[in-house]
């Protein structure tokens, strides 16, 4: 039953919610300013708001010293390729924990979770030597195994989440009718869970994609993805906070525009299982 | 063997041969951030070109990020850099431990005597010298010559502590934002540790005794912290317990500081009139004294060294010698003006009529260069090497701790003694653990 709102009420909790999402964005609205100011301008105080010379300087400095493009394609490959394998492996034990769950599904399931518990640097050396004598280190699938293992509690959890509302009495009579194992994951429970499926997906990409500590521990020059492309211009002794916003812009630009296209799909699956 | 088995195998193998002569060797330098290293990407084209079997790539990072990233690789035996951009602080210690290949054999026409010995000395382990230095720095006292006139002070070449304090009183002006002296708070063994301790030096405190037993909370420490902590709550400007380095070069560009005690490489950015409001208004002089004949400046070298892992040892060696080289300063000078060439490493820039023109900070910069002695950097006598830092491995951590501690204070959370307790029994369980 829906509640009756004031006019009053829905302005309050109108201009509330546009104070909140300006305050969460405002971090990203400053670096995008910074990034076309200069160096002089971007540290000056009081700081300038919108009312500076506007310039593109940034930008082409950033452009001639880095090859921005090798970067890119590295983090799309990383973080397409990472989450691509990840939901390869989480679709068939999602639903193994969905539709035949055992005793011990639950504890296997927040085992998976406590994992994410523990800081990544403590597994640092361990991997690093691994992948040392696995020849990984600089390699993309290197990086592709390691975050599809960091994402996939999160990709199983969602999945699993998603999967439960699918009643398990269609895939039922998929059986009766004949259909393999493969057949009734491939055929009919990935096309039905499809909306999840992809809110999983997008989320996996953009943690994939801002990943900053794997992808900078294990890269050097072939495999480094834009998180080593913005750590190349930070720097504690010398100016660099215009140049620094423009590498971080031209950064995130493509997973901002990307979550820009598929907000509904992101909120929707965010919230999946929220309202029942 | 048939004629036709051989004349195959001998094409076979003139063919590995030739393919082994021709092939490229790729060396991956790793390397910071700033201003003389992006000029020396710049510029490389012109190595490439004349060595067109070396393919250079370029791994840059921030100053922390680098250091924790080469320092993990070099000791697992990654092979990840095959050129490594590293400090003083590191050589002497990656070198006794052998993850260095030492660079006694370079071309004699690099001229290992015309380093200066102060950086010289830093990088040598036992004879043998484990990096080239790429650029040297020392610090010293930055000061705005208007407000020193205005406070009808001069500033001796040599200030002594107390001088500064006395000036830091005069040319303090609350009101209109501007503070009489602006030093490094923000806590980090390169941070305010590296200005603590090489202030400390010259009060006459040291680390440690010569039987590695810490001395933080003596009589010199307390009183080098003591004068620190007055001169930064009386004449500094407000919240100084976070500023580093970047924090206080933006603060003087502003125009809000009196004086500025740091690395020498701020002199060519507070004088850059394109990025500092005061450009023509900056005066230098060495880092202060206290009386007892050592100066409260550091040493530091950005240097080139090669990892023991490296398969590229050669290439990377040839690299090593042109960056360092007197012809890439040459290079630089030609491209970029003599203004901008690496400076602290070599005798012969300082010799340099076009560069002393250039430059007006140059000769103090060699002044505060030459003023720095890593073996000796106390007036009591040291176990270790090191100005403003110990080169030990155990120091980097223990003096972050220490750091935390005088911010802490500086913040006004605790008393300067309660810091140095604190700080004395970090370093005492520290030394203890690691068996000293």
């Amino acid at each position: 039953m829906s509640r009756s709102v004031t006019t009053q009420r829905k302005i309050i909790n109108t201009t509330a919610a546009w104070a909140v999402g300006l305050l969460i964005f405002f971090p990203i609205l400053w670096t995008i300013l910074t990034s076309f100011k200069t160096e002089a301008q971007a540290i000056s105080d009081p700081p300038v708001f919108l009312f500076f010379d506007w310039t593109l300087e940034n930008y082409t400095e950033v452009q001639e010293r880095s090859d921005y493009m090798r970067f890119l394609w590295n983090s799309v490959i990383i973080a397409g390729g990472s989450t691509l394998l990840g939901i390869i492996v989480a679709i068939p034990a999602a639903w193994s924990m969905a539709f035949v769950p055992s005793k011990r599904t639950k504890d296997i399931l927040l085992w998976m979770l406590s994992t994410k518990m523990l800081p990544a640097v403590g597994v640092l050396y361990p991997i690093y030597l691994i992948f040392i004598n696995m020849g990984l280190l600089d390699s993309k699938i290197g990086l592709v195994v390691v975050l599809m293992l960091t994402n996939l509690p999160i990709i199983v959890w969602m999945l699993y989440t998603y999967f439960r509302e699918i009643p398990g009495e269609i895939l039922e009579a998929a059986r009766m009718d004949g259909a393999s194992l493969k057949e009734e994951i491939l055929y009919i429970l990935t096309p039905m869970a499809i909306p999840g499926i992809a809110s999983t997906v997008l989320l996996n990409i953009i943690l994939a994609w801002n990943e900053a500590f794997w992808t900078l521990n294990l890269t050097a020059a072939n495999a480094a993805p834009l998180t080593a492309f913005i750590a190349s211009y930070s720097s504690p002794e010398g100016l660099f906070y215009a140049k620094l916003s423009a590498a971080s812009t031209m950064a995130i630009a493509p997973i901002l525009i990307l979550g820009w296209f598929s907000q509904k799909q992101l909120v929707r699956g965010l919230t999946f299982g929220a309202v029942k | 063997m048939s004629l036709r088995v051989s004349m195959l195998a001998a094409t076979a193998v003139a063919a590995v041969t030739v393919g082994g002569a021709s092939a490229e060797t790729t060396i991956t330098i790793a390397t910071v951030n700033n201003g003389d290293m992006i000029r020396m990407q710049g510029l490389a084209d012109e190595f490439t070109a004349a060595n067109p079997d070396i393919k250079l790539e370029w791994v840059t990072l921030e100053e922390n990020v680098l250091r924790q990233r080469v320092t993990q690789d070099i000791a697992t035996k990654g092979g990840q850099f095959d050129v490594m951009t590293i400090g003083t602080y590191e050589v002497p210690i990656w070198g006794k431990q052998g993850w260095l290949v030492p660079l006694n054999d370079l071309p004699p026409a690099w001229d290992a005597d015309d380093l200066l010995p102060a950086i010289r000395g830093g990088l040598t382990v036992d004879g043998d010298l484990y990096a080239a230095p790429f650029y040297g720095e020392s610090s010293m006292v930055m000061y705005r010559t208007d407000l020193m006139e205005q406070a009808g002070l001069e500033m001796p070449q040599a200030p002594s502590w107390e001088f500064i304090g006395q000036a830091a009183e005069a040319m303090t002006d609350k009101e209109n934002e501007i503070y009489g002296i602006c030093l490094r708070g923000k806590a980090g063994w390169g941070e305010n540790i590296a200005l603590l301790t090489a202030m400390a030096n010259s009060f006459g405190a040291r680390w440690f005794d010569e039987n590695w037993q810490p001395e933080l909370n003596g009589p010199e420490w307390t009183q080098a912290v003591t004068y620190y902590m007055d001169l930064m709550n009386n004449y500094g400007p407000p919240g100084a317990s976070t500023n580093g380095f970047n924090e206080n070069l933006s603060l003087f560009q502003q125009g809000k500081c009196g004086m500025w005690i740091d690395a020498t490489v701020a002199a060519s950015f507070v004088t850059n009139p394109e990025e500092s409001t005061v450009a023509d208004k900056v005066g230098f002089a060495l880092a202060p004294d206290n009386g007892l004949g050592k100066r409260g400046n550091w040493l530091w070298a950005w240097s080139l060294a090669i990892p023991a892992g490296s398969d590229a040892t050669d290439a990377a060696k040839t690299f090593v010698a042109w960056a360092t080289s007197k012809e890439y300063t040459a290079l630089v000078a030609e491209n970029e003006g003599w203004a901008n060439v690496p400076p602290g490493t070599r005798i012969s820039l300082y010799e340099n009529a076009d560069y002393l023109a250039a430059a007006p900070f140059a000769e103090m910069t060699l002044a505060s260069i030459n003023a720095a002695d890593p073996t000796a950097p106390s007036i009591k006598p040291v176990p270790y090497t090191g100005v403003q830092f110990v080169a030990i491995p155990e120091f980097a951590g223990m003096a972050t701790e220490v750091g935390q501690e005088i911010s802490a204070a500086l913040a006004g959370q605790q008393s300067v003694q309660d810091a140095l307790d604190k700080a004395q029994a970090i370093a005492t369980d520290e030394m203890e653990a690691s068996g000293y």
